[in-house]
């Protein structure tokens, strides 16, 4: 036979045809894609954290206490009567692994849900995926807000929440000349757009904004601008690594907490640890937890996660808590909705939905109670600012008067508001999986 | 101007301290070696093991590091390497798959949380001279880079060694005829090259963050300068003065992250008109 351009388009297009076809006998209804729950089969969840490379300090942490937790709630009965199982995976700390084992979790595993990602930069990573197959993300820590999706949980606090009591306490007791340091990526900046409108309204003064490529450890330039501004305290949004390298270089260059202090988003218990109590004292955190918080149920949550296997690294923190606090949303949810439903019915939508006002009790979380928003389904709780004292540990100094909203639209009003059916603008019209 | 001339110094010198391992075994010995970032992070991991469960003060712990650091260097030399001098693309390859190897061992071994190491107090201080500050430690760090410098250049031209070394270099065939034991002067110029990546572990341990995947942001620093240096130490040393001023300055007038874009452009620029570096070594094997 000769191939013709006439053969070749025929050929061709049969073949495409024939390749195309496995999408037009598969279920075109999106929901049986989804995972689904029998009665007598335990319930899986993916747990999708790095536990090598760069980010696998903070998400080993995750990984651990989420097992915690689900030993805990197994140990109670399970959800219904039914245990969970987890399904632990490593992302290695590369965004295409998370993409990776995101959809192999929701196809092969067929997991219910997913607990994952630490930085905005994975999970942004993983979303597509999520939202395509219908499942359902609980993402637990704090990130900058400005997403509108119907398949994301969050129990960490929102920009708009996490500065919001810091920048007002920080210039009322220390001065209005502040400087900004942050690493140079997504979260960040979208924070310090949110800081410098309660710098604005608390009157403070904006003296310099500089940004360090993540992982740098290498803070001599920003340290000399910071010393001919001669700000009255700093505000930080280093993460990781750069956090530790900052606070050891800030003391090595001969500045002091007292005169100076840095108040960050990000430098906990952990991070202390890594950089040497001495390194660490005196500055200030923002979070909606703490190991060293006064009351009854942390003080049993501190006791016994570190008494127990997977408390090896010694500390609890913000980090930990809010994943901590994600496992019994996901519980509380999943009862509803078994309650509800039965338990064939149950599909991660349906999970989502009936997240809208769950609580997690004062006797359950350690930062006390806390509630999923109806609408944007991030969490109502109480920003605390700790100082860190000479033996590492936090004191707190100031805490809300009550929960604050979650709001991922607070600086951007023009774009809209989320709902629990997508983002509405304000012309009315309504956009679904914003991200 | 005079702090940002004063603070590329010090940034050089940490550029030199992360290179100069390196410079022996790639200038040298010609091995592509991917593991020089974990050398440096195992430097630090000895400095920590050190100070925590043997209780030697700082200073001590440094040329520990450097015989601890050296010794894993020669094994690795005499199980791995030596083998695979004349496939340099397949060391690139081998030395890839033992930083792999030494980063999971490191977590194996002290577990995956970052560990802290502790200096001496007078070092966490700040020197101000007319108008010009600096941190202690950029200064120890600086004094440092001399004597490492100091140390090669004595090894390689005031040694019996180091004319061995040169000699193998030079005409590895020509060397062996004359009673030299080539195998065993590339087995000892890895394992010093090794020791030196330790104690720039020792050093980096204080002004960073000490974990198992410590090394991966070094080696790529590390290979830049060696590149643009030619592999010959004065080379390096060269590089890492210019790289180091270039970061300091135009960090100073623009910012950080903008600053290393610029230096890799200028690098690849450069690198496209003197592909030989700097100052080339010279040798048979290139």
């Amino acid at each position: 036979m000769s191939w013709t351009r006439r053969t070749f388009l025929k050929n061709s297009s049969l073949a495409a045809g024939a390749l195309a076809a496995p999408a037009v006998w598969l279920p075109t209804a999106r929901e049986s894609w989804g995972a689904t729950l029998s009665e007598g089969e335990p319930i899986k969840i993916g747990l999708l954290f790095s536990l090598t490379g760069g980010l696998a300090v903070p998400e080993e942490d995750s990984t651990l206490v989420m097992q915690y937790a689900i030993d805990e709630i197994n140990t109670a009965g399970g959800i219904a009567g039914h245990p969970i199982e987890p399904v632990i995976v490593d992302a290695k700390s590369d965004f295409s692994v998370y993409t990776e084992k995101a959809r192999e979790l929701i196809l092969r595993d067929k997991v219910i849900s997913i607990f994952g990602c630490y930085t905005s930069a994975s999970r942004k990573a993983i979303l597509p995926t999520i939202m395509d197959r219908d499942n359902l993300l609980f993402y637990p820590t704090c990130y900058e807000g400005a997403e509108c999706t119907q398949n994301t949980v969050c129990t960490g606090p929102l920009a708009n929440q996490h500065s919001r009591d810091l920048i007002p306490f920080m210039v009322e007791n220390f001065g209005k000349r502040v400087f900004f340091v942050g690493s140079d990526y997504v979260w960040p900046k979208e924070s310090n757009k949110n800081a410098k409108i309660w710098l604005e309204n608390a009157g403070g003064e904006l003296l310099g904004e500089e940004y360090v490529p993540l992982g740098s450890s290498e803070f001599g330039p920003v340290l000399a601008k910071i010393r001919a501004a001669k700000p009255d305290f700093i505000f930080s949004t280093v993460v990781g690594a750069s956090d530790i390298a900052f606070h050891r270089q800030f003391k090595q260059e001969g500045f002091s907490a007292d005169d100076m202090p840095i108040a960050s988003l990000t430098t906990g218990e952990i991070e202390t640890k890594a950089m040497g109590a001495e390194n660490g004292a005196g500055h200030f955190l923002s979070a909606p937890y703490f190991q060293g918080l006064e009351n009854e149920t942390n003080q049993k949550f501190v006791e016994k996660f570190l008494s127990s296997p997977y408390g090896k690294n010694g500390v609890t923190h913000y980090n930990m808590e809010e994943t901590y606090t994600s496992a019994y949303v996901f519980k509380n949810a999943l009862e509803k909705v078994i309650a509800e439903r039965g338990i064939e019915e149950v599909t991660p939508t349906a999970i989502r939905n009936a997240c809208a006002g769950i609580k997690v009790g004062a006797d359950i979380s350690p930062e006390g109670e806390i509630w999923v928003d109806e609408n944007n389904f991030n969490t109502w709780l109480v920003p605390k600012i700790g100082q860190c004292q000479a033996d590492g540990s936090f004191k707190i100094v100031k805490q809300a008067d009550a929960h604050v909203e979650p709001d991922p639209y607070s600086i951007y009003p023009d774009v809209g508001t989320c709902t629990a059916e997508g983002l509405l603008a304000p012309d009315g019209t309504l956009r679904t999986d914003v991200i | 101007m005079a702090n940002a001339l004063i603070l590329g110094i010090s940034i050089a010198s940490i550029f030199l301290v992360a290179a100069i391992g390196l410079t022996i075994i790639y200038g040298t010995a010609g091995v592509i070696n991917m593991a020089h970032g974990e050398f440096i992070m195992l430097g630090a991991y000895a400095t920590y093991a050190m100070q925590t469960y043997f209780g030697l003060p700082y200073f001590l712990c440094i040329p520990c590091a450097f015989v601890i650091v050296g010794a894993i260097g020669f094994v690795i030399e005499k199980l791995l390497i030596q083998y695979l001098y004349h496939r340099p693309l397949d060391t690139l390859l081998a030395t890839w798959g033992v930083s792999l190897v030494l980063i999971q061992g490191t977590r194996l071994t002290f577990g995956s949380d970052p560990k802290y190491i502790q200096m001496p107090g007078f070092l966490s201080s700040n020197i101000e001279l007319g108008g010009v500050s600096l941190a202690a430690f950029r200064i120890f760090v600086i004094l440092a880079a001399l004597a490492l410098i100091a140390l090669v250049w004595f090894v390689f031209y005031k040694t019996d060694f180091g004319i061995k070394v040169r000699a193998v270099t030079q005409n590895r065939e020509m060397a062996a005829a004359f009673g030299i034991n080539s195998k065993q002067v590339y087995s000892f110029t890895f394992a010093f090259g090794a020791g030196l990546a330790g104690v720039a572990g020792a050093l980096f341990g204080v002004l960073n963050i000490v974990l198992p995947t410590m090394g991966t942001g070094y080696v790529v620093q590390a290979f830049l300068i060696v590149v643009t240096g030619g592999g010959a130490l004065m080379g390096s040393a060269i590089a890492s003065i210019a790289t180091g001023e270039m970061q300091s300055i135009f960090a100073m007038l623009l910012n950080d992250s903008f600053a290393r874009f610029l230096i890799f452009i200028l690098i690849v620029v450069f690198l496209r008109f003197r592909p030989q570096g700097l100052i080339s070594a010279g040798g048979s094997r290139r």
